[in-house]
């Protein structure tokens, strides 16, 4: 494998751990619902449908880059997914808070996968991969559906593996170890950073030929 | 919208981490004016045992209308802003929200630059609230994980239903009703929640008609203000579950949940009991999936000669204690009764929540005995709205309790004070005799600088 061919797999795995470092993308929810029950069980049982949700969030675009690469020029792919990088992180950056609605700290295996779907949606999760997506080379298989969605599935699973393993880590060391008293000064405001990162993307997807 | 690079300070994940912040070194207080002549006002004392100024009030802000009649009050946002599921830990605890219960505005009020002085930099209208909620009168106020909520006695015209409406918690613009499905709910008074159970309590009082001109003897006799207490769906906004105290049990105020998110059971004040003007609080907790309620205190009136009683008890020759506000430390421990009648506050130990065990008591004015303090001349008024330090040290109270009522009580009027209370470890509850301040209006809430017993939510335990 090539540099060429290996580097949107580095880059998915990369942004994997990115978005499992951030306590916003659920981590923190997990180790909450384990809190809650006194059960480390519920902390890792929880992980399984936030990382559906995330990876339901991803394939969403990743098929939806895959599709429209068939259908139209690459360069106006190009152009609507950096143009839709620009909008939601320009969005992130007006309502760094804006929540999904009607979530509590019950919500069943379902409601957590939604959430994650939404949460992940909602920051661009999903988008912030475009140009590693576009590097991929789903557009060469147009001929063959089952190999687009094949290679869709497995971007994904790589970019959601590389997040569950750094979301099961922290949330282990979290509720054993180390208690919730150092989010008071180590939870960073990462809201500008991820708004920077969707806006890069946007640029490299735009600008990378 | 101000954001921070590290959660605001005053945030702490668990009440149990709560419970280790520094010490408070300002409070607020609101004051009003009940012939609405002066305006009604926020003022900050200072409290920091350290400072030149401490047991002065500092700095008053007027607020820009007269007849506001402040109330309840509270944060633009709290520690609820950790909860996993709408975190947003950089936004800043910093406006007070404070609605005038009669002119239904809230005061959105910037405690920073100068927490000293803080000012105005929003008012929400009346108009905005009723158009957006059909409701009016706000009265409690909660920094919950996804906005601020405010409950409301009822509609702009002075009926009901009372209810919930929802803050933006960046914009304070009203985002609407709270309710989806409110079931057989009509009166409301106090709210709040088991944020680890997804569920929200709310208490009754009465309409706006039925309190505005003081206490009613006919809708009172015939048991028509609240003795319910309703379990909500907070996510899903549904009615869930109506707990009746029974008919005889008279205004079912303030609701206090275990701050610890695991713990399903909470306290409620009752003003007072139609069979003999007793007052209690009752214990509401899980039960299998059902909620239950159970009384757990009963403090009896105290015989009394009618000479010395107004109007509104001559009849019963007895003084009621009206359990009008209580209180509970953050490690949900101690428990404290305010009985505005008597003039007592009593603390008690909760530790086990279904058998309070008395541990100590301060007597303050009352309609009878008016005691004074640190041996002093007489007070009127008696312990009310009552406030603790998050370490659980520091009891602060003061003496009004809601205009109308106030004249019906302590028709010669009601003198304010502020008084702090010292709690010691063993249970022991006793007057600071440095502490006391006068206020020219009358005082009701206070709340202190970072937070306290009563601001703050949590998700984590």
């Amino acid at each position: 494998m090539s540099w060429g061919e290996a580097w949107p797999w580095l880059a998915l795995i990369g942004l994997g751990a990115y978005h499992g470092v951030n306590p916003g993308m659920g981590w923190l929810f997990a180790v909450g619902r384990g809190l809650q029950e006194s059960s480390r069980r519920a902390v890792l049982g929880s992980l399984v449908p936030i990382a559906v949700g995330h990876e339901m969030s991803i394939v969403l675009i990743l098929l939806a880059i895959g599709l429209t690469q068939q259908l139209v020029p690459p360069h106006t792919v190009r152009l609507v997914a950096a143009l839709a990088l620009v909008a939601v992180g320009l969005w992130t950056l007006a309502r760094p808070r804006a929540h999904p609605r009607g979530f509590g700290m019950r919500v069943g295996a379902l409601g957590l996968v939604a959430w994650s779907f939404l949460m992940s949606s909602a920051h661009g999760a999903g988008l912030m991969l475009a140009p590693v997506l576009l590097g991929l080379p789903v557009g060469d298989h147009f001929s063959n559906p089952s190999q687009l969605g094949l290679t869709a599935a497995l971007a994904a699973t790589v970019h959601v593996a590389a997040m569950v393993t750094v979301m099961g880590v922290l949330s282990v060391v979290v509720y054993e170890k180390l208690g919730l008293g150092f989010l008071r000064r180590g939870w960073l405001n990462l809201d500008l950073a991820w708004t920077t990162v969707l806006l890069l993307s946007g640029a490299i997807t735009l600008f990378s030929a | 919208m101000a954001t921070l690079l590290r959660p605001d300070p005053t945030f702490y994940p668990s009440p149990r981490l709560a419970g280790d912040a520094p010490a408070e070194t300002l409070a607020y207080m609101v004051t009003f004016d009940p012939t609405a002549q002066s305006p009604d006002a926020l003022l900050t004392v200072d409290v920091d045992p350290s400072s030149p100024s401490y047991r002065q009030v500092v700095n008053k802000l007027d607020m820009p209308n007269l007849g506001d009649e402040l109330h309840h009050f509270g944060w633009n946002a709290c520690s609820s802003a950790l909860c996993p599921y709408a975190p947003h830990p950089h936004i800043e605890r910093r406006y007070l929200l404070v609605p005038g219960l009669r002119s239904s505005r809230i005061y959105v009020i910037d405690t920073k630059p100068d927490p000293r002085r803080p000012q105005i930099v929003k008012t929400i209208e009346p108009e905005e609230i009723a158009k957006r909620t059909g409701y009016s009168r706000p009265h409690t106020l909660h920094c919950g994980p996804d906005g601020v909520y405010v409950s409301a006695l009822g509609a702009p015209d002075g009926g009901g239903p009372g209810g919930i409406f929802i803050l933006d918690h960046d914009n304070f613009t009203v985002k609407g009703r709270f309710e989806l499905d409110r079931g057989p709910q009509f009166l409301a008074y106090d709210f709040w929640w088991h944020l680890g159970y997804d569920v929200a309590l709310t208490s009754e009082w009465g309409t706006p008609k039925m309190i505005e001109d003081g206490v009613n003897g006919e809708l009172l006799l015939a048991g028509e203000y609240g003795h319910h207490l309703h379990v909500w769906d907070l996510p899903r906004r549904r009615h869930k579950q109506a707990l009746d105290l029974g008919a005889e049990q008279q205004m079912v105020l303030e609701l206090r949940p275990a701050h610890d998110p695991t713990r399903a059971y909470g306290f409620v004040g009752v003003v007072t009991s139609l069979k003999d003007l007793s007052g209690s609080v009752w214990l509401w907790y899980l039960e299998g999936s059902r909620w239950a309620v159970k009384k757990v205190i009963e403090i009896p009136a105290e015989p009394a000669d009618p000479s010395l009683l107004p109007p509104v008890l001559q009849p019963f020759k007895a003084v009621a204690p009206l359990i009008t506000d209580i209180n509970l430390s953050l490690d949900d421990r101690w428990l404290y009764v305010s009985a505005w009648g008597t003039g007592e506050i009593k603390r008690y130990d909760v530790s086990d929540p279904f058998s309070p065990r008395e541990t100590g008591s301060v007597r303050l004015g009352g309609i009878v005995k008016r005691t004074g303090w640190n041996g002093s001349g007489q007070l009127n008024g008696g312990p009310q709205m009552v406030e603790v330090s998050r370490d659980g040290r520091r009891v602060y109270l003061s003496n009004s309790l809601y205009g109308s009522w106030d004249a019906q009580f302590y028709p010669e009027g009601v003198e304010s004070w502020l008084v702090k209370l010292d709690a010691d470890e063993s249970g022991g509850l006793s007057v600071d005799p440095e502490f006391f301040i006068r206020t020219e209006q009358r005082a009701h809430q206070i709340h202190l600088e970072g937070g306290d017993a009563s601001s703050d939510s949590y998700c984590y335990p």
